[in-house]
């Protein structure tokens, strides 16, 4: 696959025009903007390449992962609330405690009671009596600690921390429960992993918003502290200033672009790191025997290979990378949403860019991050413009066209949709096809 | 006595009563899925954006008859409308199989390709859908509203509770009844039901007794769309049809296709009254009917309410893995493939 070494260039140069271009026509500050959620897009698809890519492992829960990374960025960054520890504090670790206790106590069980009714009963009666004990712990202290001046904090607050500690924590975070995850399904089927990891997302996503005690819930968490300076303060700055005037730029759009630069540094860095990581890894003997396994589980299983292990290891693995880009995500947002986690976007999204970048080709997946989160922004614009040269003919005060340039939002969906329709028909092994000497089977 | 039939009256009215049409709706849409699984062996994760579409033809349908004066009352403007809604549904699942699907199974893809065909087919559907109709919540059923209303049998029993009886709960019973006894007349006793079972079973034997696998996929094609307009106007009918809700319902459907069995139709209907009752019970907040069935003095303070509503998708998923790690084919024995 020669071919594709002059490829990758050709379709970053391409995309370095479009984000020009969108500079030029449209505006630099929302250019930077679109080029920082490529950067973290590219992160993302990079994680799931490592799971699909590599081991063949369908996995339709990111959505869950990068929310994980969110709540990191939250638990991390933000001020603790000492009045909210005080009356509650005690109540939730004395829940945690039961909690860890319960599934000890279950697991103990299952391993030492013998096979049968005994075993089901006993750890059914272990798990119930422990839910309910921890409910009587929980319930008290989330609502004194909601009730702790709920217009502003009403939550636990975060750990205080520099912000950038997030990524890390994110990643840890995502892993944790992908290890739970992986555990109970990995031996499975594929179709069940899939069902299985979009349940365990909404799920995720549903104990973001409905326990306010952590994470304030539907109430947004706000005001969470940003690796980056703040503009405001760029202002004050002498520096700033003089640069400012150096490029004969507005003040403000000058610290706004510096921020945005500095963030886009930030991720790249991240990028990098972790691109280099993973293309170490897929190019040692370790990257040679996941994609042994996934070319032909069973041989592999007789070359005496642990496949469930190793695929609960790269599972782990890539979930961690998704984490850490739902972290760098939320800590550039300043904001952390969870009604903005919406599984076309956070899971099925990062799909169509792994597979129109190519499965199994990192440098793929980087390419289809930007390529698909550029087209993904710009496709409302574009659909705007086409619908309204389509229309054009029609009275302007005619319901139709309204409503379709109402709709206009929509076309991405669309649009998405069918970029990868006709990559799977025409180029089902994407943009940038894997580099190896065996052609995958599919 | 008195107390113990409130309670049981309580019990229907929140308990019984909305998971059996819950459970009738889960079940009709996992048909749908467990019959393409069977055939085309891949899991479709376009079947909710599918039911979004048929159901979305009814709505507009619906409206247009409702402009021209047409009704059946008392029963909902929506059933008239329900045959546009399959007719359009089938065309469009058609097309996309000609377009999409068809050149897989020519390069025999492996099921995983289909899989992902599918994911592309779910954006397209969901954006046209929000693109036609928009993100809104949409209610459209009319007719009388109930079939047994909550003070009528108060006075009827003299007792403290009744049972709020919904049209659309009875017409999603009743429907889901006579789609699956058709259904499986199909299957057991029609020449196409019987080849199709024959290709579920034994692909290449199937085709050695001259079954042609294009009918056999049209067949089921339609079987599918039509299961889906049902299911999703039903569902609409019940609880308001909004296309982000019907993209989730994808979970559910899934989880008691699997439940039951893929591949397996009674094996989707059982899972989705699994799925259903286990998601109203754990959800259901006890309280009113403790104070019933228990003596005064130990009357619950709280809700007792197990799990907040919030978290029905858990269930789901629960019911999904435990199944799945005790019974890997689930209830009915599935195929794997």
């Amino acid at each position: 696959m020669t071919l594709s070494k002059q490829q990758a260039p050709l379709a970053f140069a391409f995309m370095a025009m479009a984000l020009i271009m969108v500079g030029i026509f449209q505006s630099w500050s929302l250019s930077l903007t679109i080029l920082n959620y490529c950067l973290i897009a590219s992160i993302m698809a990079l994680g799931l390449n490592i799971q699909w890519g590599y081991a063949g492992l369908f996995n339709v829960g990111l959505m869950g992962f990068a929310a994980l990374g969110g709540i990191a960025a939250v638990l991390v960054g933000m001020k603790p609330v000492p009045e909210a520890w005080a009356l509650g504090g005690v109540g939730i670790g004395a829940g945690l405690l039961v909690t860890l206790g319960t599934i000890f106590l279950a697991i103990t069980a299952y391993r030492r009671l013998p096979k049968g009714y005994v075993r089901g009963w006993g750890m059914g009666a272990i798990i119930v009596l422990g839910y309910f004990l921890a409910r009587y712990f929980f319930d008290p202290a989330t609502n004194q600690i909601e009730s702790v001046n709920p217009a502003q904090t009403g939550f636990l607050g975060g750990l205080g921390l520099p912000i950038i500690f997030s990524w890390g924590v994110g990643g840890v975070l995502a892993a944790g429960v992908a290890w739970v995850i992986g555990k109970v399904t990995l031996g499975l089927r594929s179709d069940y992993l899939a069902i299985a990891t979009l349940g365990i997302s909404e799920i995720i996503i549903a104990v973001l918003k409905n326990e306010e005690w952590l994470t304030r819930g539907v109430k947004n968490v706000n005001g969470i502290p940003r690796p980056m300076p703040y503009e405001y303060d760029l202002q004050q700055q002498l520096w700033a200033q003089e640069w400012a005037a150096w490029f004969g730029a507005d003040l403000q759009d000058f610290t706004s672009i510096y921020v945005k630069l500095c963030s886009a540094g930030l991720a790249l860095v991240m990028l990098g790191v972790l691109y280099w990581l993973s293309q170490t890894a897929i190019k040692s003997p370790w990257g040679r025997m996941m994609r042994a396994i996934r070319d032909n589980e069973t041989a592999a299983l007789a070359m005496g290979k642990h496949v469930t292990g190793r695929h609960l290891q790269v599972f782990i693995l890539g979930s961690a990378v998704v984490g850490i880009a739902g972290a760098m995500m939320t800590s550039f947002d300043g904001q952390f949403t969870p009604t903005t986690y919406n599984p076309l976007r956070f899971t099925f999204l990062v799909w169509v860019m792994v597979i129109v970048g190519g499965s199994g080709n990192n440098l793929g997946s980087i390419v289809g991050g930007f390529l698909i989160w550029f087209f993904w922004v710009e496709a409302e614009p574009m659909g705007y413009a086409l619908l309204n040269l389509l229309t054009s003919g029609m009275a302007d005060d005619s319901p139709l066209r309204a409503h379709l340039l109402d709709s206009a939002a929509h076309m991405r969906l669309i649009t998405m949709g069918l970029i990868l329709l006709v990559t799977i028909r025409f180029r089902p092994r994407g943009l940038l096809p894997e580099q190896s000497k065996q052609a995958r089977s599919h | 006595m008195q107390d113990f039939l409130n309670g049981f009256m309580l019990l229907s009215n929140f308990l019984i009563v909305p998971a059996t049409a819950y459970g009738s709706q889960l079940a009709m849409g996992a048909l749908g899925v467990t019959l393409v699984y069977g055939i085309l062996r891949f899991s479709n994760f376009a079947h909710g954006d599918t039911m979004a579409f048929g159901t979305m033809v009814v709505i507009l349908v619906t409206a247009l008859f409702q402009k021209m004066g047409l009704s059946i009352e008392p029963l909902p403007t929506a059933l008239l409308a329900i045959p546009f809604g399959i007719a359009a549904t089938t065309v469009m699942v058609l097309l996309s199989d000609r377009l999409v699907y068809r050149h897989q199974r020519k390069v025999r893809a492996a099921p995983v390709v289909f899989l992902i065909s599918s994911i592309g087919l779910m954006f397209v559907l969901n954006g046209l859908v929000r693109f036609i109709i928009g993100t809104g919540d949409q209610r459209f059923g009319d007719g009388e509203r109930f079939i047994i209303r909550f003070g009528e049998f108060k006075e009827l029993t003299g007792l403290d509770e009744g049972i709020a009886f919904k049209t659309s709960q009875g017409l999603t019973i009743v429907t889901a009844i006579i789609v699956v006894a058709a259904l499986f007349w199909f299957l057991e006793r029609t020449r196409a039901g019987k080849s199709m079972r024959a290709y579920s079973d034994n692909e290449d034997l199937a085709l050695l007794s001259g079954i042609s696998p294009e009918r056999v996929v049209m067949i089921t094609w339609i079987i599918s769309a039509t299961l889906a307009t049902i299911a999703g106007t039903l569902y609409g009918l019940d609880k308001g049809f909004k296309p982000f809700t019907y993209f989730q319902l994808l979970l559910p459907i899934f989880a008691a296709a699997i439940v039951g069995g893929l591949g397996n139709p009674l094996g989707a209907i059982a899972g989705g009254f699994v799925i259903a009752f286990s998601e109203v019970t754990v959800t259901y907040a006890y309280k009113k009917l403790l104070t019933y069935w228990l003596p005064e003095s130990w009357a619950p303070e709280g809700l007792v309410q197990l799990l907040s509503t919030d978290y029905k998708f858990a269930v789901s998923f629960v019911i999904l893995v435990l199944v799945l790690l005790f019974r890997p084919t689930g209830i009915f024995a599935g195929k794997s493939v």
